[in-house]
């Protein structure tokens, strides 16, 4: 069992002042294996933050991000799982999951991680994942409107995994859950 | 020398404990066999060691102890005596007997002691006795010993309420009048130390006579622990008996010991009672005394009282503490003239730590303290002294801390005046004290007047103070403006009007924060105004046609003017993001010339500003994707708009991304949701333009390595015929599709080409969703089962 989690589109300080004070209570060291951000931190203080979560960190580039050398899209696997992540601005139309879906084909990925709307979405595609974890400050976008801070917890065992959304919702933190279990997919007879 | 008189010491101290030592043999010698008047002669020879002069007060204090330890002994030897017939009167008188008066006393006291516990004579005649006796030795280190050691032997056997020692004849009042007369005795001596010797040597007498304090003080321990001193007697007798000997010895160093001492050791509540009296003491006492640090402590304690419950508060209030303690400050202030500034501020550091925790209602009196402060640092230079600077950070810190609220702060008109006398460096750093309190708690500040204050308040932060520029960007500097950012996220009002005059103030302070702050503070101001914009949409316009009330258009007013002041710098990329976002929020808003305006300022930057590659590449996708949700243009503009976006595309410097942007640009053309935006021949268009540059890639390739390059591109390009193909785009054809995969194989297998799994990766997956589609049926499944793989 290996817990993921998945957050971006803080935009820290630009549109918001910090994390919500429950999440960070929620997020203590020690707990998650892996961190996948999708860009849009956007400043040093906030990468520092996220390594103190917990050192393993995978970041790709927002534009807003003053680190510019995180990577436009970055893969990964994790037990049976390929994991790919990117922020998702250069994805046109954006949030569009036909376009991201071609971006999972191109990664050639199980799970993929985007940004950039402010909005959590999951769907299952084909046989894959195509994950968004919304923003975590619940920053202001111009895509979504009322936006609540939102991140995803990832418990991957084996060939299944539940995704977990933690959404703010007037001060008070809900929680859902969506399962995926992965069949032996074409992706890893082919190679 | 010095180091001779060190050697020359430990050689008299070892001299005098092996005179010890010896005696102390034969006298164990003696008690072994019950025989009194060796006892009494060995005792006697092993306690003339102390009558030493040679030892400093460490040294001597090693000895003494050895000859106290042997006297416990002695002790219960009379003790053991008087229960075998011997009388404690008959041995009472013996021991003075001893030739030399230090012996003899101290043998006194020992069988003083038994005398109290037999109860064979009041113990107040014993103790009265004892303690003129001592009189006898005047010199001042043998006596404060001996005295020390009648208080040690004396202390279980006062006559205090409830103890076995109390009686008709004796009462608490004797127990209290020993031990005042025993303390003023050997605070004599102490005082006395510091007048003997040569004047050279002041400054290690006074060092030595430290070292001795405690054994003075211990005396007032001694009456703090007595059950019969109650408020009353603490009142009337025992505070008023003390201060006379500490006021009257004339002696700093006694002064400031034996007030800090009263205050430690009585309890809070009889502070609370003689304020009055201990507070009159304080200006009678030397001038050199530290009378600050005396009241500040003072003051600690009773801030710490306070704290300790809600019910004790009404103590305080009864006796008008707050008034009585800033009198007291006031006229310590007034006569000590020569106090660094220092010393003042801590003063009244403290007074504030002290109002706020008893009356932490009135902000009137913190206002007070502040003003008493600002009418002692007026007429002075900005402070740089570190004590100083440390001391007013605490003070004005403590309000923040206290109430958890900039409100309350902007309320004290003495604030802002303080933060005037700061250094700029001090300055800064209470500015980042305060901004760091409003995020901590979290505070929300909802007008702009008090938004306009506390800018005024910061300004250090805001704006480069006189003499303060340097041009590097330190990460401290990086840090203390993210900070502003994040404060300008809580500035917030429900009210639009008000927000918008928010908007406004915050707009004013940062505008002069020149070149280096602008691009930290701009972007949350303009998200800010977005959000507001974003809270006025649902309204009618033409309702409210009051030219002052809130309109978007106005807003939009005030963000393009705020962005404007980005260009000098220059940040163009970010000022693009910006403007393509209030272009957003205007298409929101159904505002197309304001729209437009957003669209042609970015198309500008883009064209004259941002020359590097990489960040074209950001913000062409940013202008697609952004230019690709707009509803609000009219064909004409729209056209204008495309047209120019799809220009910037094809002119990238690396093929690859022109090849890209262009084929992103077909969804320019195309909008599910949109009728009139659903253009195929310009989608297409737009694919075949990316598949000649994705064949110049090919042919660039095989001219300059000898190899074809990947076919990522193709594949790329066949996934976006699929996405139209999909749509219904009918100029995307299925043979089109079939030709364009013939082509990847082609690419892939030729002989040229280089093994690359990524695109055999995309290709499989690609054709796998091929497939996928044609097993879903319906609709969709029946165009896929066309295109034949």
């Amino acid at each position: 069992m290996v817990l993921v989690l998945a957050l971006g589109d803080l935009h820290i300080p630009h549109r918001a002042p910090d994390l919500p004070a429950k999440f960070k209570s929620m997020l203590v060291p020690g707990k998650i294996q892996h961190v996948i951000c999708t860009g849009n931190l956007c400043i040093k203080e906030v990468h520092d933050y996220l390594k103190t979560v917990c050192p393993d960190l995978h970041i790709t580039r927002g534009e807003y991000d003053e680190d510019s050398r995180y990577p436009d899209t970055k893969t990964l696997t994790i037990g049976q799982f390929k994991l790919g992540v990117c922020h998702g601005h250069q994805v046109i139309p954006w949030g569009d999951l036909d376009s991201l879906a071609m971006l999972q084909r191109q990664l050639d990925v199980d799970i993929l991680v985007t940004g950039h709307t402010h909005q959590f979405t999951a769907y299952k595609h084909e046989a894959g994942v195509v994950i968004n974890p919304g923003s975590a400050t619940g920053a202001f976008s111009s895509i979504t409107y009322d936006v609540n801070p939102s991140f995803v917890l990832m418990d991957i065992d084996g060939l299944r995994v539940v995704v977990y959304v933690y959404e703010l919702i007037d001060g008070e933190v809900k929680v859902d859950k969506i399962d995926f279990k992965k069949t032996t997919t074409p992706t890893t007879l082919t190679q | 020398m010095i180091a001779d008189g060190v050697e020359d010491e430990e050689k008299w101290l070892s001299a005098g404990i092996a005179g010890l030592q010896q005696n102390a043999f034969y006298m164990h010698r003696a008690l072994d066999s019950n025989n009194l008047k060796d006892a009494l002669k060995y005792s006697a020879q092993m306690l003339s060691e102390l009558r030493t002069s040679r030892l400093s007060p460490h040294k001597y204090y090693e000895l003494y102890m050895r000859a106290f330890d042997e006297l416990r002994k002695l002790e219960i030897f009379f003790k053991e005596e008087t229960s075998r017939g011997c009388s404690i009167v008959e041995l009472y008188e013996l021991v003075q007997h001893a030739g030399n008066i230090l012996p003899r006393l101290y043998l006194l006291c020992t069988v003083g002691s038994v005398y109290i516990k037999s109860k064979e004579a009041p113990a107040k005649d014993v103790l009265k006795d004892l303690v003129e006796m001592c009189r006898g030795i005047q010199h001042p280190l043998r006596g404060l010993f001996l005295r020390s050691y009648l208080s040690q032997v004396s202390r279980d056997k006062l006559p205090d309420i409830g103890s076995e020692y109390e009686g008709d004849a004796d009462t608490v009042m004797d127990a209290v009048e020993f031990v005042i007369q025993n303390f003023t005795e050997m605070n004599k001596l102490w005082v006395r130390m510091q007048q003997q010797g040569p004047a050279r040597e002041k400054e290690k007498r006074g060092k030595e006579r430290s070292e001795l304090r405690d054994l003075v003080g211990k005396n007032l321990h001694v009456l703090s622990q007595i059950e019969g001193v109650d408020l009353e007697m603490y009142k009337e007798i025992v505070l008023p008996r003390v201060l006379e000997q500490v006021v009257n010895c004339k002696d700093d160093l006694a002064q400031y010991y034996l007030m800090d001492c009263i205050i430690q050791v009585f309890p809070d509540e009889y502070h609370l009672q003689t304020l009055e009296t201990l507070l009159n003491a304080c200006p009678q006492l030397q001038a050199s005394v530290d009378v600050k640090t005396v009241l500040a402590r003072l003051m600690e304690r009773l801030s710490n009282y306070a704290a300790s419950g809600a019910e004790v508060l009404p103590e305080f209030f009864q006796v008008e503490a707050f008034a009585k303690l800033n009198n007291a400050i006031g006229k310590v202030i007034e006569a000590q003239e020569n106090m660094p500034i220092a010393g003042v501020v801590t003063l009244y550091a403290s007074l504030l730590t002290f109002t706020l925790q008893v009356h932490p209602d009135r902000l009137d009196y913190v206002d007070q303290i502040l003003g008493a402060c600002v009418k002692k640092l007026s007429g002075r230079e900005k402070l740089d002294d570190s004590k100083a600077t440390k001391q007013i950070v605490a003070l004005l810190s403590a309000p923040l801390e206290k109430y958890k609220d900039i409100d309350t702060a902007l309320k004290l008109s003495n604030y802002p005046r303080i933060m005037e006398y700061l250094s700029d460096g001090t300055h800064k750093e209470m500015a980042n004290v305060i901004v760091q309190n409003i995020m901590k708690n979290k505070t929300c500040i909802s007008t702009a007047e008090k938004v306009d204050a506390l800018f005024e308040l910061i300004k250090g932060l805001i704006r480069d103070l006189d003499g303060d520029s340097q041009d590097e960007l330190d990460e401290d500097f990086i840090e203390e403006q993210n900070y502003v950012a994040r404060l300008i996220q809580m500035l917030h009002s429900d009210d639009p009007e008000e927000m918008l005059k928010i908007i406004q103030t915050v707009r004013k302070h940062i505008l002069t924060g020149g070149r280096k702050r602008l691009p930290y503070t701009v972007p949350p101001l303009i998200f800010s105004s977005l959000k507001l914009v974003r809270r006025l949409e649902g309204q009618d316009e033409s309702v409210s046609g009051d030219e002052a009330s809130t309109t978007p258009k106005k807003i939009f007013q005030l963000v393009t003017q705020t962005i404007e002041a980005l260009t000098s710098i220059p940040v163009p990329e970010l000022a693009l993001g910006l403007y393509l976002q209030c272009a957003e929020a205007a298409n929101d808003c159904d505002l197309e010339p304001v729209a437009y305006e957003f669209f042609t300022q970015a198309y500008i930057l883009y064209e004259e500003e941002i020359t590097d590659s990489k960040t074209q590449v950001t913000s062409i996708h940013l202008i697609i994707g952004t230019l690709q949700r707009m509803h609000v243009f009219g064909v004409e503009n729209r056209d204008a708009l495309t047209h120019k976006a799809t220009g910037y595309s094809a002119k990238l410097l690396k093929k690859p991304d022109q090849c890209r942007a262009v084929y992103a640009c077909s969804h320019l053309f195309w909008l599910d949701d949109h009728d009139s935006i659903r253009d195929g021949e310009r989608v297409l268009l737009c694919l075949k333009r990316a598949l000649r540059i994705a064949n110049a890639v090919q042919q660039m390739s095989n001219a300059t390595r000898g190899s074809s390059g990947s076919a990522l591109l193709f594949i790329e390009i066949l996934n976006k015929y699929l996405y139209f193909y999909e749509k219904g785009v009918s100029q995307v054809t299925v043979e089109s599709i079939q030709d364009l995969i013939k082509l990847i194989r082609n690419e892939m297998q030729g002989e040229t080409s280089p093994s690359d799994p990524a695109a055999d990766a995309f290709l499989a997956s690609t054709l796998r969703y091929i497939q996928f589609q044609k097993d879903k049926g319906g609709a969709v499944g029946d165009k896929y089962k066309l295109i034949i793989v």
